[in-house]
């Protein structure tokens, strides 16, 4: 069956909204926010397909998954089918239909949104993979060929977790090393479970296992183990880091080591990764109190205010020093937060955080600001209103405006290139300055996204394997030159 | 899963704990900690690696019995496992030979100062230690610290071992009748760390403190390890643990070490309730 309706029926039809956890329900608990489409929505929404001759929608998604003909899938009610399509090019569909910033790639190239608005497809995706998730053949696929190479993968987030399954299907032999005492990177200790049900990630990651690949845990490279360590004593052939970016940024103003003021990625980590929330049935603490300010406009601070809001404060209030509009988060997280009862102060920055009895913090004193001329990023720079001073009783600041890589491996790896905020360099292939040590994810990067991890994960899958295969012609021309 | 392969009371709340470990045996030097977690309930705790045997492949810890998680460990007995042990983490001690070197351990501190003495020693120093306890029955590893020390003085506060006085009176003591000290290194409790750095700033005399603020994951991810050195923010997970004590303000590590007290405190409350009724301890 192929979409019945006219392009003019279909465009009639209105963008179906997801199913939702109301506000004043689900800002008391951590179960996930939206339960996306049922098959009766799911079917709506992919009726809306205008199938274009020239799907731009491709261009924009980061991957080129070929959406026009997984729709189509949907629209025939082939879930199965429309999974294995996006899968030709999206490793983790179930999470990147979750996460992904679709407003400003596919979707945002969507035609139906010049006039109307453009087709959910973060909701189909995630339709059709979570209906795989439940009633699909869950066997991983048959690796042909064995490969005699070992290939060391350090940090087990996306880009990791990619490039490990793309390796293992090519039939090398590859152990994933991970700092933490689990898998999954930022997906497992940053990004909030209402938002990405652990349940999801820890199935993509039995899978990546299924297909061989051994992930060591506790095992920080750089301290257990040096880069050179792995080629030189444990024997890998090539190795590609993906350590991420996780190291947050102070703003520097006075009163921000106080006890009280968190970085978001501490914050994040108390609650979702040692279950702090749950304390003292789990032994990490986590302090609240009544008001809670989060500094920041980005994914992290979203997911920062609307996890402290679940452990009930009376007042959670965001504070970012541009508009609403130039936030950089998903627009759907910005409008849950906002539904949920999050008090946005926008052109607003902080500058000094107070303590009363210098044990705990108590104010926060801020500064109004106004957009002024666009700086090298093309964004207005905000600045500041002299003498719009105003203070905000708080008892816990959380910070969230931007991080940048550990130090670890750059500092413990001779010659490995690195920038001035510590990212890794690598070439159009992801190779970096050592040889055999390719690279990708936010630490190549800087914090970006999920669905770019993804794509470094791949794209260093495939640099790897030609290297390897260069090395090994190299080495049996070597051989028969020497006999 | 990490085994313990010995246990030995060394004192009361003091406890040592030799863990198989063999990757982290075979890297760690002097200066160096883990991080580890008991059970899947389990908070990440750092502790310094007091010593190491690449061939065996174990780590020696010792620990003081303050909070839930150390009485948890407190607990645990040959042939146990802890969840999750990772390391070697933070900077190694920079060692050389700097001629005369004093070594300061207070309380547990003592068992961090350790590895240091004999990386010290080692290196060709002449090492003077002091170790300081409330009493003698804290007095701890003092065979094996004479054993890599050329002077070991003991001070404890109430007189019962040693000179009768804090490491601080003996350190004076130290200074004033003899020459040159290359440097100093302490660990110990903040206040003790801090006495330290006072009282050898007038001289001008090299300090080295080991910094233990609340920690987490030990990679530079989370910032709760944060101090302030020379009115710059450190990551002492990753920029220490080690920092010269006449930089480092202290007031502000002990208001963030403090941070947690009243739900640590609840929380060892209610452990020690679940044991005295014999009920259910999680792992
Ligand atoms: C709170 C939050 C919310 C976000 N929300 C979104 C979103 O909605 N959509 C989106 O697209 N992106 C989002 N992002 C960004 C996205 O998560 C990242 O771009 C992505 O996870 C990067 O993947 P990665 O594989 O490069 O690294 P990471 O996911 O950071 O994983 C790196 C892993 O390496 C480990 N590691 C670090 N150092 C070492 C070492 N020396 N040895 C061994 N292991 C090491 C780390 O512990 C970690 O597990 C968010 C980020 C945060 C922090
Ligand atoms: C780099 C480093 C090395 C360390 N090495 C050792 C070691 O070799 N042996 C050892 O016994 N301990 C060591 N510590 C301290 C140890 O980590 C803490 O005692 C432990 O985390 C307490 O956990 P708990 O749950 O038992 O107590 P909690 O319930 O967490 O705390 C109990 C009480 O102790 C205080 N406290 C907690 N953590 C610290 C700390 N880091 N410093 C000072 N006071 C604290 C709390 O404020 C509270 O009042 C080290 C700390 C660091 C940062
Ligand atoms: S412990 Fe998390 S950054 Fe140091």
């Amino acid at each position: 069956m192929v979409n019945p309706l006219k392009p003019s029926e279909r465009m009639r039809i209105p963008r179906q909204a997801p199913i939702e956890q109301p506000p004043a329900i689900r800002n008391h608990n951590f179960e996930e926010v939206s339960l996306g489409f049922n098959e009766d929505l799911v079917t709506q929404e992919a009726l809306r397909c205008l199938d274009c001759k020239n799907p731009v929608c491709i261009d924009g998604c980061p991957v080129s998954i070929d959406i026009p003909a997984f729709v189509r899938l949907v629209v025939e009610k082939k879930y199965l089918e429309a999974a294995k399509k996006i899968k030709e090019q999206c490793y983790i569909p179930a999470i990147t239909g979750r996460v992904c910033p679709q407003e400003r790639q596919c979707e945002c190239e969507c035609l139906l949104g010049k006039k109307h608005k453009p087709l959910s497809i973060g909701k189909l995706e995630r339709f059709v993979s979570d209906y795989e998730r439940l009633y699909g053949d869950n066997t991983p696929p048959e690796i042909h060929a064995r490969r005699e190479e070992k290939i060391a993968i350090v940090g087990t987030g996306p880009a990791g977790l990619t490039c490990a399954a793309e390796l293992a299907q090519r039939g090398y032999r590859v152990t994933m090393f991970e700092a933490l005492h689990a898998a999954g990177g930022v997906l497992r200790y940053g990004i909030p479970e209402f938002r990405l049900p652990k349940a999801i990630l820890d199935v993509e990651i039995e899978n990546v296992k299924k297909l061989g690949v051994e992930i060591v845990t506790n095992f920080i490279i750089g301290r257990t183990a040096t880069v050179d360590e792995l080629l030189d004593d444990f024997g890998f052939h090539a190795i590609f880091l993906a350590t991420g970016a996780g190291s947050p940024n102070f703003q520097g103003i006075p009163g921000e080591n106080l006890p009280g003021v968190y970085s978001a990625s501490e914050f994040l980590t108390r609650v979702n990764f040692m279950r702090g929330y749950l304390f003292p049935e789990y032994d990490t603490p986590v302090k609240i109190g009544k008001r809670v300010a989060v500094v920041g406009g980005g994914n992290t601070a979203m997911d920062a205010v609307r996890t402290a809001l679940r452990l009930g404060p009376e007042k959670a209030y965001l504070i970012y020093r541009r508009t609403k509009r130039e936030m950089p988060a998903r627009a759907e997280e910005v409008d849950h937060a906002l539904e949920e009862g999050v008090e946005l102060h926008e052109l607003t920055a902080p500058i000094r955080v107070i303590s009363n009895d210098g044990r705990w913090v108590s104010k926060i004193e801020c500064v109004k600001m106004q957009l002024g001329e666009p700086g090298s990023d093309g964004r207005r720079k905000p600045v500041e209103i002299p003498n719009s001073n105003y203070i905000l009783e708080v008892d816990t600041v959380i910070i969230a405006i931007g991080q940048n890589p550990n130090p670890i491996i750059q500092a413990t790896t001779p010659n490995l290139a690195s920038t001035k905020k510590g990212t890794v360099v690598v070439d159009e292939n992801g190779q970096t300055s050592r040889e055999g040590v390719f690279a990708g994810g936010d630490l190549s990067r800087g914090g970006a996204t999920v669905i770019l991890a993804m794509r470094d994960g791949k794209l260093a899958a495939t640099s790897i394997h030609q290297y390897l295969e260069k090395k090994a012609v190299e080495h049996h021309l070597a051989k028969t030159a020497v006999s | 899963m990490f085994e313990i392969v010995a246990k030995e009371s060394l004192a009361p709340v003091l406890t040592k704990f030799v863990i198989r470990s063999p990757f982290i045996a075979r890297k760690r030097k002097a200066g160096h900690f883990v991080i580890l977690r008991v059970d899947d309930h389990g908070e990440r705790i750092p502790l310094t690696i007091v010593d190491s045997d690449a061939e065996s492949g174990t780590i020696t810890l010792i620990v003081q019995t303050i909070g839930k998680t150390t009485k948890l460990l407190s607990l645990k007995e040959k042939g146990d496992t802890l969840l999750d042990v990772a390391g070697p983490l933070g900077n190694p001690t920079p060692i050389e030979n700097l001629g005369t070197v004093v070594c300061i351990g207070g309380g547990v501190g003592t068992a961090e100062i350790f590895p240091i003495v004999k990386a010290l020693k080692e290196a060709g120093n002449r090492v003077v230690t002091i170790i300081g306890a409330r009493n003698k029955d804290l007095v701890i590893l003092e065979r094996e610290i004479s054993e890599v020390s050329d002077t070991l003085i003991i001070a404890t506060e109430d007189g019962s071992r040693g000179l009768k006085g804090l490491v601080t009176d003996a350190l004076s003591d130290y200074i004033q009748s003899n020459g040159h000290i290359g440097a100093v290194y302490a660990v110990g409790p903040i206040p003790m760390m801090r006495a330290v750095s006072n009282f050898t700033k007038p001289f001008d005399l090299k300090t080295f403190v080991s910094l233990n603020p609340l920690m987490m994951d030990g990679t530079g991810m989370c910032g709760a390890c944060r101090v302030t050195v020379g009115g710059e923010t450190k990551f002492a997970c990753v920029d220490g643990p080690e920092f010269e004590g006449h930089m480092v303000d202290f007031d502000e590590l002990i208001a963030r070490n403090r941070a947690y007290a009243d739900l640590e405190k609840q929380s060892l409350e209610r452990f020690e309730r679940e044991l005295a009724e014999g009920g259910l301890i999680h792992g």
